[in-house]
């Protein structure tokens, strides 16, 4: 069973590797191997399973009623999502991504844009759990505290928060995702350092992508999403995405999860700003010492040739 | 002033190509999917009008994604009523005559091309089109795809439409839900190969 899901992998590829100790820049090649039955996890009796889970929505599946229908999450979540689930693990069961968490299956597999076939399948999954948690029976109305503080510094106003956030979601023509992100001093050119990085940078930012592309690709903490792929909304609303949109933002954001989403990102951020700032203090102390030797090796280089003299 | 593009009608009642295709979804397609395209199409027209009238470059450019974007869902939507009838006017009947003896020449038999235009509209992610399309400098028949509202010259100068099948959500949602395969297996049960054929016969007389 193994070895007819692995030879449906595909031929073995190679791409560029973020480092699994996290995002230091440095790439090796990455042999991904079909048959190559590395840390293949048995289950009970010996069956080989991987290891992603279709997780529940955080509420049983008419609490959105009758904004989002029970029918909606019987086909969106119970058919859509879960296909996504089986299929990746069918996808990396025996290869190196099969002991990746989802969130390194989705970063390896991006490829820089050059997608490799699991990204689909891992990034759907990752999509979905995120857009769940985004939404709440009940939900809707305003933010408040240091997120409105945000929204306001960063968009005006709640309502342009809003107006952007609808738009981005009404104009992604095809397939795709809305999002509202904190960027957190990331540069807009991928691998590249912000020389200043000020507080300025760290932004609360609306941005949208299609198909199974999500800001993690882009090094953005994402804080809230709307799925825009027709299944999401064809049986409530038909083409009506623009209503869609809006009885999303009334009805069932849940800024609760906004705003813990919020806390953890600025808590990764000022943790990598600190990892970057002891690297930079470490960088700095290594070129002091070999000034250092280099000093001592050329005055030394003199003393001998005043000595042979 | 640029002509105005209007939504042609579609050849046959929405309910004529039951039950492959629900009436249901005939009738938003039509008239709320492509209506819009078509709508959407003429107010970036009539924007892109003023803008060149102004030499506002960046207006033009900017301008680009919605007039392609909505004017190629105008082009591929006027094919693809035109690529179905019902079956009282000969749809789902295999294509004979010149373009017949092609496909099997191409792809073997008509079940091959069948079974690789649907694995491949099964397998885009996404939203798009399977079209089959003839390459008119050459002479030959492919299988290709294309994104969004891309329309198929967007692969290639020379390709011509011969069938799309659009894979976009809305073309099936309200009745196959996400059995996208089920779909692709009944729309061949109303396909026009009598269009295909004429479209062909003119570029390969």
């Amino acid at each position: 069973m193994a070895a007819s899901a692995a030879a449906a992998i595909g031929s073995p590829l190679k791409c560029g590797l973020i480092s699994s100790q996290g995002f230091s820049g440095s790439t090796r090649s990455f042999l991904w191997r079909k048959n190559e039955k590395r840390n293949v996890r048995k289950g009970c009796r010996g069956v080989v399973t991987a290891k992603i889970d279709l997780r529940p929505p955080p509420y049983s599946l008419d609490a959105l009623e009758p904004h989002m229908s029970r029918e909606t999450f019987e086909y969106h979540w119970g058919k859509h999502h879960r296909a996504y689930v089986d299929n990746l693990n069918k996808q990396i069961v025996g290869t190196e991504l099969d002991t990746k968490t989802l969130e390194d299956i989705i970063l390896l597999t991006y490829n820089k844009g050059d997608l490799l076939p699991p990204f689909n399948n891992a990034a759907q999954v990752w999509n979905h759990d995120f857009f769940w948690e985004s939404m709440k029976p009940g939900g809707g109305g305003k933010p408040s505290g240091e997120l409105l503080e945000l929204i306001n510094r960063d968009f005006g106003s709640f309502e342009g928060f809003v107006n952007e956030f609808k738009a981005a979601a009404a104009t992604q023509f095809g397939s795709g995702w809305a999002w509202l992100v904190y960027k957190a001093n990331r540069l807009n050119v991928g691998n590249a350092v912000n020389p200043l990085p000020s507080d300025e940078d760290k932004k609360l930012v609306v941005v949208k992508s299609p198909n199974a592309v999500n800001p993690l690709v882009w090094d953005y903490s994402p804080l809230l999403t709307i799925d825009v792929w027709e299944h999401a909304y064809y049986l409530d609303f038909q083409n009506r995405r623009p209503d869609y949109i809006s009885t999303f933002m009334e009805k069932l954001v849940s800024w609760d999860a906004v705003n813990s989403r919020l806390e953890a990102a600025k808590a990764r951020a000022a943790e990598r700003e600190e990892e970057e700032e002891r690297k930079k203090t470490e960088y700095e102390d290594n070129q002091a010492d070999l000034d250092a030797r280099e000093m001592y090796l050329e005055s030394s280089d003199a003393a001998d040739d005043s000595e042979a003299d | 002033m640029a002509e105005r593009l209007s939504l042609p009608e579609l050849p046959y009642d929405y309910g004529a190509l039951e039950p492959a295709i629900s009436g249901e979804i005939m009738l938003l397609h039509h008239q709320k999917h492509h209506k819009t395209y078509v709508t959407n199409f003429n107010n970036a027209l009539q924007q892109l009008e003023d803008a060149v009238s102004k030499s506002d470059a960046s207006a033009i450019v900017q301008l680009q994604s919605a007039l392609k974007f909505n004017g190629g869902g105008h082009i591929n939507h006027s094919i693809f009523w035109k690529n179905l009838a019902p079956v009282s006017q000969g749809g789902g009947e295999p294509p004979k005559g010149s373009l017949g003896n092609e496909i099997e020449k191409e792809f073997g038999s008509l079940e091959a091309l069948v079974h690789k235009m649907n694995s491949e509209g099964a397998a885009l992610q996404g939203s798009g089109w399977v079209w089959l399309a003839l390459d008119k400098e050459f002479k030959r028949l492919l299988v290709e795809t294309t994104f969004n509202q891309d329309p198929l010259v967007t692969k290639g100068s020379s390709l011509v439409p011969l069938l799309g099948i659009d894979v976009w959500e809305h073309a099936y949602y309200l009745q196959y839900k996400n059995a996208k395969a089920d779909y692709l297996a009944n729309i061949w049960k109303v396909m026009n190969w009598n269009y295909a054929s004429e479209v062909y016969e003119k570029e390969c007389p």
